[in-house]
């Protein structure tokens, strides 16, 4: 499987990155770098084998569904570039 | 009389106590050093002097009233990737821009209940992507070490560069740091340091920027083993806020220096010896199995058939989490936003500022390797492969052998903006192709120093254990330093 110009521009689009032509045609030889040294994957047989879900067996811990913090607003977006009377705000997405 | 910042822990832990010096003075040769020799370094991204001088009197002022922690009076510094209560906390990217967390993580907040100094916070490759420390927003740093005879700036390896070149360049007592394929462990390596990366699950990861959250842990880098051992004790812990974190109790990792390795089972793996490995590797893996010999240990030839695809499934692994755990960093909650003329194209521009070159490419793969039609080829097989890779471990580990030995890594420390590896992010990658299996299959595995090339830099044998047997580690691993010796570089700044 190799990258063209088109995936990585598609792909750009998923991951939220502006790319330009430049940047673009650059990774595309550098992406199919990286996929061809993956690639070997392939050869090993892995037929009846689990995908790995945890390197440590463990159950999940659970805890009661109770609130145990909170009452932060101006923590919370104490970091934020722009915000309102504790409201994130954002460009307009609603019309 | 010996300069104050020469002490490892373990002697400034004595001196305290004997009340031969104060924390106050500790920390003021500390201070005092990174303001006289930082700017050589760049170890550090920004500093805490007021903070670490407030901290200092306190400690004092607890150990007179008779109260003294595991780390009392002891100045550390802390890679940027921890949160730190009020304190720049950038991963080293620009994309976290100003960001001052408002919380504390569980592995600072353990360092300084046990009475512990912050110097400040240390330069790392962004988000701990890379082996170099060049990929950080704040620049490069240099490695204390240079060959001999030559000039040439060197890395201090990454992506915990900041932490090794700090704690080899005496700019702080010993540095935390976190490894995700290698970050520790390669680092140490190449700065004559120890690091040990514990088993996943052994510290909590709440307040840790997260890289690849299947891979990563935090751990010390320090002087010597006997040190990384202190640390690592205060580091570890079960944390409520991480549900990885693990229930066992955190032995005295301390207690187990100095135990005789008499007897011990030490494997050999045969695939650890890759094409083109540097003579010197090999004959430092050599002198490091006569070493545990003449210690009594036994060595046996092992198998670990699937190591070769360790690297290529980490690479599709890592990139797959970090492309999901970097999805937050999108010009809304923190950091930086660049305006856009509407909400994605916002988030785009954002994120094609904020992020740097390898860290764009990581997303980029990661997104790639889970996209629609992919997951199955790439994602799906690199954790059956990590499945294989595990199983080798605990095969070899249930006929009986204790602990496994093979270099650090394929080469010393390289040159700063190196023309090849700039050119061939696969070559880079392979920096980390000994360390990586141990992330894959969650154990711990520490590096420590055990000899120099013929350039004069340091060289580190890599010591890989069962799960939660890091005693066994640092067992062997001071066995290996009381023969080979330390190794501190010759003073040119």
């Amino acid at each position: 499987m190799s990258v063209d110009l088109a995936t990585v521009k598609r792909v750009a689009r998923l991951a939220r990155i502006a790319v330009t032509e430049e940047d673009a045609n650059r990774m595309v030889g550098e992406l199919n770098g990286i996929i061809d040294f993956v690639e070997q994957l392939s050869e090993v047989d892995v037929t009846g084998v689990e995908p790995m879900t945890s390197v440590t067996p463990m159950d999940m811990r659970k805890r009661q569904d109770a609130v145990t913090d909170g009452d932060k607003a101006e923590d919370v977006v104490a970091n934020a570039p722009v915000t309102d009377r504790n409201f994130f705000l954002v460009p307009k997405v609603v019309e | 009389m010996t300069e104050l910042t020469s002490l490892t822990i373990a002697e400034a832990r004595e001196k305290l106590s004997s009340k031969e010096i104060t924390s106050v003075e500790l920390t003021k040769a500390y201070v005092d050093a990174i303001d006289a020799f930082n700017g050589t370094f760049n170890a550090y991204i920004t500093t805490t002097p007021e903070k670490a001088m407030d901290m200092a009197k306190a400690s004092d002022e607890r150990r007179a009233s008779g109260k003294v922690g595991a780390l009392e009076g002891i100045p550390l510094g802390i890679k940027d990737l921890f949160a730190t209560e009020g304190i720049h906390t950038q991963a080293c990217s620009h994309i976290l821009d100003g960001f001052k967390p408002k919380y504390e993580s569980t592995v600072t907040q353990n360092l300084w209940d046990d009475g512990a100094v912050m110097l400040g916070k240390l330069n790392m490759d962004e988000f701990a992507m890379g082996s170099s420390n060049e990929t950080s927003f704040y620049g490069p740093v240099i490695n204390p070490w240079k060959a001999e005879g030559s000039n040439q700036q060197l890395v201090p390896g990454g992506s915990s560069g900041g932490s090794a070149a700090a704690v080899a360049a005496h700019l702080c007592a010993g540095a935390t740091a976190t490894d995700t394929g290698g970050s520790i462990r390669q680092p140490a390596a190449f700065t004559g340091t120890v690091g040990i990366k514990p088993t996943y699950g052994r510290c909590s990861r709440w307040g840790t920027v997260a890289f690849a959250s299947s891979l990563d842990q935090a751990g010390p880098i320090a002087r010597d083993v006997r040190d990384a051992a202190i640390m690592l004790k205060s580091m570890a812990s079960v944390d409520k806020k991480d549900t990885t974190s693990v229930d066992l109790p955190i032995p005295d990792y301390e207690a187990a220096l100095g135990q005789s390795v008499k007897g011990m089972k030490i494997g050999i793996p045969k695939e650890y010896r890759v094409d083109n490995m540097p003579e010197e590797i090999e004959a430092l893996w050599q002198q490091g199995i006569a070493f545990l010999k003449d210690a009594g240990a036994e060595i046996v030839d092992i198998s670990l058939p699937h190591t070769k695809y360790a690297l290529p499934a980490y690479y599709i692994v890592a990139p797959a989490e970090a492309s999901s755990n970097l999805a937050r960093y999108d010009g809304v909650r923190y950091g930086l936003r660049v305006d856009g003329k509407d909400i994605a194209d916002m988030y785009e521009k954002t994120r094609a500022a904020g992020f740097g070159t390898e860290v764009k490419r990581r997303i980029m793969i990661g997104t790639y390797v889970l996209s629609a039609g992919y997951y199955d080829a790439y994602y799906l097989q690199a954790q059956k492969v990590r499945t294989l890779i595990k199983r080798d471990f605990e095969t070899v580990f249930h006929a009986g052998v204790d602990a496994i030995l093979t270099p650090a890594t394929p080469s010393s420390a390289f040159g700063i903006a190196d023309e090849n590896l700039a050119a061939d992010p696969v070559a880079m990658y392979l920096n980390d192709i000994f360390t990586v299996t141990v992330n894959m299959a969650g154990l711990p595995g520490i590096a420590v120093p055990a000899g120099l090339d013929k350039k004069g830099l340091p060289l580190g044998l890599q010591l890989i254990g069962k799960p939660f047997e890091e005693e066994t580690l640092f067992r062997t691993a001071h066995v290996i330093e009381q023969a080979a010796g330390k190794f501190t570089p010759a003073k040119w700044w």
